[in-house]
């Protein structure tokens, strides 16, 4: 048994952890070591990827590619290949990913079974908007094939599925012409939510990434930076190559706490507010900011942290996230990284999958216990009220109730469930 | 392009460093296995990665010395043989051992005479052309013998000795020997020592060290290189003491 815990690190508990290495051996290992659920890279942040005293096998041994038609953009590769390993495969060849979120360092099985998004959701929807082709092994023993055309049901099961549908072995990825790595960006500061959805509206259209970047902590909340970018083609640059900052060991207690967060928002405001020209940057600072710091979630201390994203609908969009910023101020607990972000018009292809037309708000909160738990069912009443949903991959506490109201296909969803695969999430939020 | 040909190749280690080879540059690599699907699996990837790269495979019996010597005579045609990296391997657990004889028996030959036998096969024909490298992967279990992993240990032994032989009939000529002794790695074949929760070596980061130590001609690699003074203190740790330890 070796411990294993998730990127939230809020649990350490022990699994029997089984390496899948030839995807020959998958079907055979499933039958052996079900239940369990698949693990990744374990940057999903609660409880989808874990399953304590239980099996996990774990993908990150399936990591060929299989074949890139660098004519057509289609690549095939094995489901534990990381989204960096296609970038850095497909970008010198004028191809990238459509969509990444946040962080180039999980695997394509996981971007499938969570169906992740990112920046440019606006414009080209969810990973599972860009899956041709999907190869399922269940713990029967059995294989599936399944695409947008391709049994269709296993797929909309599958994509967002949150691995409880089998195994995901290799997939076929349509990736999209870029003219080169750069991207042509701009900060908008935004001092209010009435500001920040202004400035959301213009840039839709012609801003293919956009993202903001919300303090939480200053009196009345709200402002903020709006961050978009767009491909550029320019002149080959010279790269710069970032040294990854180390974090090399777990604090005793949360650097991210009352009088550092207050600090830093106002600082990064400050700062960056008044760099509003356009700039050309890399694509992987500005799309992964946070790869540059190796273990950032160690910051948080031995407790972990809680991720907390919430979608509800356009129209309540303003309001509710003035109510969940009145919340936060009032609980004292801030968050280092509140994120706001309008999702496209796009109805996702997975009956599990998260986004959905409307406003996304994504924060993180250090585990205080009891205190921060309490805060995060406040939030959870608001988001609930106006008809919101919480993400999966980054939910660890959220209630069965809450789950089903923000997740109604859910019982179109069982009828593919495989009976041997089970996570600690199923267990909370399916009863097994 | 330079031509390198790996023994082994599915094995993880010598699946890193290919992937390096063809990130640096176009290669035409032969790839030599046991196991056609995956051989073929690897070619694919290596492909998709490189696609300006010439890779073949070619599947053989790896204890069968006729068949080494064809391999090595063929290859060595053209006379472009740059690299040969000698990667296979295998580590079945002590105590299995100690109540198979047979198991015994296949662990000294899989890890230490197939692997000689490929090194003494090209070793013959970089000699007619006084060029080419030839890197052998052995281990820190070669360097004294232990309880926990002996008939491994003895086998990688044998290999350290018939590098060191090489490495002394080649010296002021143009064929280099280079000699790596990895540490634990994380690669299916520690697997065992995964579930018990040991601490291993990334197998990118030993994989990028070899192939440093190949360009350089570097004669013996400990990868990572904590592991040259903990095999230092072991080998010279007195026996009296070396007995209380259950390394």
């Amino acid at each position: 048994m070796v411990k294993v815990t998730s990127w939230g690190r809020l649990d350490h508990a022990d699994h029997n952890v089984r390496p899948l290495n030839n995807i020959q051996a998958v079907s055979l290992a499933l039958r052996e070591g079900a239940p369990g659920i698949a693990y990744g890279m374990g940057r999903s942040y609660g409880d989808v990827c874990l399953n304590p005293g239980g099996t996990l096998w774990t993908t990150t041994g399936l990591d060929h590619f299989i074949k890139f038609d660098d004519k057509s953009g289609s690549l095939i590769c094995e489901a534990g290949v990381l989204l960096r390993d296609i970038q850095q495969l497909a970008v010198p060849r004028g191809w990238s990913l459509p969509v990444t979120p946040g962080t180039q360092l999980i695997t394509v099985g996981g971007a499938i079974a969570n169906d992740v998004h990112g920046k440019s959701h606006h414009v080209n929807g969810t990973f599972g908007d860009h899956v041709r082709s999907l190869t399922l092994i269940r713990t029967d023993g059995s294989q599936i094939v399944c695409g947008p055309d391709l049994r269709a049901d296993w797929f909309a099961a599958t994509v967002g599925g949150i691995g409880l549908t089998g195994l995901i072995t290799q997939a076929e990825i349509q990736l999209r012409r870029i003219p080169g790595p750069w991207i042509e960006t701009q900060t908008v500061p935004f001092s209010n939510l009435d500001e920040f959805f202004a400035i959301s509206n213009e840039s839709d259209s012609h801003w293919e990434n956009s993202v903001s970047w919300l303090d939480c902590v200053s009196s009345g909340g709200g402002r903020g930076l709006f961050m978009r970018g767009n491909p550029v083609a320019v002149e080959a640059k010279k790269i710069r190559h970032r040294i990854a900052l180390p974090i090399p060991l777990v604090p005793p207690f949360s650097l991210v706490n009352k009088l550092s967060l207050r600090a830093f928002n106002s600082a990064y405001f400050q700062i960056n507010r008044r760099r509003t020209e356009k700039a050309v940057t890399h694509y992987e600072p500005f799309l992964y900011p946070l790869d540059n710091v190796q273990d950032w979630n160690r910051m948080y201390g031995p407790r972990g942290f809680f991720q907390y994203q919430s979608v509800v609908p356009r129209e309540n969009g303003r309001d509710v996230t003035a109510a969940m910023l009145h919340e936060i101020a009032g609980s004292g607990q801030g968050s280092f990284l509140a994120v706001l972000k309008t999702f496209g018009e796009r109805i996702p292809v997975g009956m599990l999958s998260f986004p959905r037309p409307g406003v996304t708000f994504a924060l993180d909160f250090p585990n205080r216990g009891m205190e921060t738990l309490h805060l995060l069912d406040r939030l959870d009443a608001i988001v609930g009220e106006a008809g919101g949903r919480i993400y999966l991959a980054k939910d660890a506490r959220m209630s069965r109730e809450l789950f089903e109201t923000g997740y109604p296909r859910i019982h179109e969803f069982l009828d593919y469930r495989d009976p041997g695969m089970s996570s600690a999430m199923s267990r909370r939020l399916l009863g097994n | 392009m330079r031509h390198i040909l790996i023994v082994g190749a599915t094995s993880a280690i010598a699946e890193q460093c290919a992937r390096i080879w063809v990130k640096e540059a176009s290669v035409e690599l032969t790839l030599v296995g046991r196991d056609q699907v995956k051989i073929e699996g690897l070619r694919a990837d290596l492909l998709a990665r490189s696609p300006l790269s010439r890779i073949t495979t070619q599947i053989l019996d790896f204890q069968n010395p006729i068949a080494i010597t064809e391999l090595a005579k063929r290859v060595t045609e053209d006379g472009d043989l740059d690299i040969v990296l000698i990667a296979h391997g295998d580590l079945p657990s002590q105590a299995a051992c100690e109540e198979d004889l047979a198991l015994v028996a296949s662990t000294l030959s899989v890890n230490g005479i197939s692997p000689s036998l490929f090194a003494e096969a090209f070793a013959e024909q970089f000699a007619i052309v006084n060029h080419g490298t030839i890197a052998i992967i052995g281990s820190v279990a070669s360097d004294r013998g232990r309880r926990s992993n002996y008939v491994y240990g003895a086998a990688k032994a044998l290999l350290a000795h018939y590098a060191a032989g090489l490495q002394h009939r080649f010296a002021g000529t143009d064929v280099k020997i280079v000699l790596i002794k990895p540490g634990p790695t994380a690669t299916p074949m520690t697997a065992s020592l995964q579930q018990k929760g040991q601490r291993l070596a990334r197998v990118d980061r030993v994989a990028a060290a070899i192939v440093n130590a190949i360009d350089a001609g570097t004669p013996v690699l400990y990868t990572p290189s904590l592991w040259r003074l903990i095999m230092f203190v072991i080998r010279n740790l007195p026996q009296g003491i070396f007995n209380k330890l259950r390394v």
